[in-house]
């Protein structure tokens, strides 16, 4: 024996006091934790993956669940994950593989800025009786309006506006493909986007046709792959993103294994059933910011320049001067997907160590594109670990005009965060598509739940603009006199371009 | 109208003032040297200062004439500047890529030498209008100009209840560029925005109050991007989106428009603001009317009212009759 056993990362045990047997702890748990032998319901904790759903499901609440029950001798630099990940590759040879967001502990700057609200000088205003407009309009804006009068009075509009997405709160869902997300949880999304008067991508996994009734509302994705693009797909939604990269995993493309790839993954996607679905790490058509302009254009010409076109790039140290790039080019929107971005599967080292956190790359595309006087001719839209809507305010006061959230969606439909969404075997039926798990999430309670978090987070927002003596969301972006930064240190200040708290 | 009438006006409001800070602007007051900008500036230290704004100016064109603003002591105003006046006719043949030279070169120059912070700042910059502003009672400031002694077409005063800067002489209203002044009373809180914007456009903010703003955004919005007034004031309090959708459909069309392009100028917050220039003046609220406005209009001594305005903006042409407007801060 060379490395042996690792303690269990989780310990689950049962209260046999108020166990009744049930048995669906079994039904529940997809890893294989629970197994009946004779009178008694049997634990294996190491397959444990903390997902929660056998005590969600326990009637009795007698499960019970530790972390980390047994733990290594502490030290500060060789931290468990130190020691674990290298008797992972002493045994294996392999990248380590993990899903979710960024696992490290680094500063949340979110949690170090606060916001503002009014006293006296001028008056907070209630939401419940003034207007708080949250509109917000995704697209490329005109620098300046030519606007004649009439010999009558009539004012004509000569300057042409690019067509932009009205959308009613500054909260879209950002792109999780069919694949790598269920058809249900999908859906359940698109249904709450529409519900909510917002819009939601639809990753590079295609549009299936169960998603065509909400088409209005997707955002349809051309990754390096261009899985599921044709011209009835661009033509289906209201708006197209060309992914460059995303936080979770910049500079690497995306690996859809091939259990995932069930027929109708490999239907919609236009691959064949069962093989793995690659997207190289750049478009192999575009090896410039020349490339990408012509990108843009060709599928702004494909469609009849009648949908917006996103670019979105992962938050890297100098996306800045990408982002000023992006908006020299037709297209309409920039997204900016942080470090702390989503995955369903993504090499640890990936995750946890490339990009920068979003706060400080929405900061400086804000600032740079200030600088070359076009920030208001481009939307910016900041993903990446928006938890909240003091995140959504704070993102927009750093300078973004919408937020996509992700993670928050799939926490609104039951997911635990547990970070195993690339093995396929997610309880909750949202990272998965094998039916029997798909079937546990029910698309009208899903929806229902993500329409509600999002009608939440923009009630929350209307009455932190109230509160700020602000009446349109507008008015907010970029508006970093109203943040303050609490424990941050000078430099990280001047990049966020926000004064201490008591300055 | 000579200044007596409107430093009468304003003594009304002490009431709402804290003795910190007021100012008058007139229209009209320098006829002998109507072609040139008049540049009205605080010295710190005349003889440390001065040399600095006079090599400016020479670089850019000529001083046709200048000296010190009159003005006489006040028992309870303490003078902390030297008021000093230029007549300026600025070179255009410097600017030859620009369509208003002239303009583009004044107001380069108020932004170099104000953000210098030498000792020198320019508050006043448009043709035959001046601004007299300093710290403290109207009356005061009014007396340490003899604003009676000059007369103007059209005046615009101010009396200040600073919670910022008081006593800055700066941070008085009325604030200037080239042909527009402007007064306020509020607090402008989309004033992070608003600045961003605009010193995105070449303009940069050196008076340490929101005000400012609104007098670069009408700047850009009417002078640089050629909006008519009443386009201007839409621009930056504009109409709430669900208004723009009851609208028919070309009019939803340009305002919509308007509300997307001009999105970072829009001014959010509570606020009262009156804005002239050599022939109009114009007063509008923010958009909920959380200040009020009341205008008085005396276009004949037969027939006057006065009224709580609920909508703006409110906008008349002025036809050099007597007109007087309060404006309560």
């Amino acid at each position: 024996m060379t490395i042996g056993s690792l303690p269990p990362r989780y310990r689950i045990s049962i209260d046999p006091v108020r166990c009744m047997e049930c048995e669906r702890c079994i039904e529940n748990c997809s890893y294989g934790v629970f197994r009946r032998d004779g009178e008694r319901i049997l634990i294996n904790s190491r397959n444990c993956t903390a997902c929660h759903r056998c005590i969600a499901c326990c009637p009795r609440d007698a499960i019970s669940l530790e972390e980390q029950p047994c733990d290594y001798r502490s030290h500060p630099l060789w931290t468990r994950e130190a020691r674990e990940a290298i008797y992972n590759q002493a045994r294996t040879g392999k990248i380590i593989l993990a899903g979710m967001g960024n696992a490290l502990d680094y500063p949340i700057i979110f949690d170090r800025l606060v916001l503002d609200a009014c006293q006296v000088t001028s008056p907070s205003i209630d939401p419940l009786r003034e207007p708080i407009e949250l509109q917000t309009h995704i697209g490329k804006k005109p620098a300046k309006l030519d606007l004649r009068r009439r010999e009558n009075g009539d004012v004509e509009l000569l300057t042409p506006i690019a067509p932009n997405l009205r959308v009613e709160t500054p909260i879209m869902i950002g792109h999780m493909s069919y694949g790598a997300i269920s058809l249900n949880a999908q859906v359940a999304m698109a249904r709450a986007a529409k519900e909510a008067g917002t819009f939601m991508g639809t990753g590079e996994g295609g549009l299936h046709s169960a998603i065509y009734p909400y088409q209005d509302r997707m955002i349809v994705q051309v990754a390096s792959g261009r899985f599921g693009v044709n011209i009835d797909y661009l033509e289906r939604g209201a708006a197209i993103e060309i992914k460059i990269g995303q936080g979770a995993k910049p500079g690497i493309g995306g690996h859809l294994p091939g259990e995932k790839v069930c027929e109708e993954v490999s239907r919609t996607r236009m691959i064949p059933q069962g093989s793995d679905a690659i997207s190289p790490a750049p478009h192999h058509d575009i090896y410039s910011i020349e490339d990408l302009a012509q990108l843009v254009r060709a599928l702004k010409e494909a469609t009849e320049w009648k949908k917006p076109v996103f670019v979105k790039i992962a938050a890297v140290h100098n996306a800045s001067a990408i982002a000023a790039g992006i908006a020299r080019s037709p297209a309409d929107a920039v997204v900016i997907d942080g470090f702390r971005g989503g995955t369903g599967a993504a090499p640890r080292v990936f995750r946890d160590h490339v990009g920068i956190p979003i706060e400080a790359a929405v900061a400086s595309v804000d600032a740079k594109l200030r600088d070359q006087g076009i920030r208001n001719e481009i939307s910016v839209i900041a993903s990446g670990g928006i938890r909240g809507s003091a995140d959504v305010a704070k993102a927009i006061a750093l300078g973004a005009d919408a937020v996509y959230i992700g993670t928050a969606a799939l926490v609104a439909m039951g997911c635990r965060v547990c970070g195993n969404c690339y093995r396929g075997l997610c309880p909750w039926g949202i990272a998965t598509q094998r039916p029997d798990l798909v079937e546990r999430l029910n698309p009208d309670v899903a929806s229902e739940q993500v329409a509600n978090l999002i009608h939440a987070w923009t009630l929350e927002l209307a009455e932190l603009l109230g509160a700020a003596g602000i009446n349109s969301i507008e008015s907010l972006r970029g508006n970093r006199d109203r943040l303050r930064g609490y424990m941050l240190d000078e430099s990280l200040m001047q990049v966020l371009d926000v004064r201490q708290v008591g300055a | 109208m000579d200044g007596s009438g409107i430093r009468q006006a304003l003594s009304m409001m002490n009431e709402r003032g804290s003795g910190e800070g007021a100012g008058y602007v007139a229209y009209g007051v320098y006829p002998d040297y109507r072609d040139c900008y008049a540049l009205h500036v605080f010295f710190d230290n005349i003889r440390e200062n001065k040399i600095i704004v006079d090599a400016a100016l020479e670089q850019w064109g000529t001083i046709e004439h200048d000296e010190a603003i009159p003005t006489y002591d006040q028992p309870n105003l303490r003078s902390v500047h030297t008021p000093w006046r230029y007549f300026f006719k600025p070179d255009p043949s410097l600017a030859p890529a620009s369509t208003s030279p002239e303009d583009d070169i004044v107001s380069a120059l108020v932004m170099r030498v104000n953000t210098a912070r030498r000792g020198a700042l320019i508050f006043s910059s448009g043709k035959n209008v001046g601004v007299f502003k300093a710290g403290g009672w109207p009356e005061d400031v009014a007396d340490f100009y003899r604003i009676e002694d000059y007369e103007g077409y059209t005046w615009l005063a101010h009396n200040r209840y600073p919670t910022n800067t008081p006593g800055w002489w700066g941070g008085a209203h009325p604030f200037n560029l080239l042909g527009w002044s402007v007064v306020h009373n509020g607090e402008i809180t989309s004033y992070g925005t608003n600045r961003r914007y605009i010193e995105s456009l070449g303009y940069i903010c050196t008076m340490y109050t929101d005000t400012e703003v609104v007098a670069y955004l009408i700047d850009l919005l009417v002078r640089r991007h050629g909006l008519d007034l009443d386009l201007a004031v839409r621009a930056l309090a504009p109409p709430f989106w669900e208004e723009i959708d009851r609208m028919p459909e070309a009019k939803q069309e340009w305002n919509r428009a308007l509300r997307l392009t001009y999105a970072p100028a829009m001014m959010n917050g509570p606020f009262a603001i009156v804005a002239a220039d050599a022939d109009t003046m114009v007063g509008f609220t923010d958009r909920s009317k959380l200040r009020p406005m009341v205008v008085g209009e005396c276009a004949a001594a037969s027939t006057s009212l006065a009224k709580r305005r609920r909508s703006a903006p409110w906008n008349r042409k002025s036809n050099r009759s007597p007109c007087r407007l309060q404006e309560n801060r």
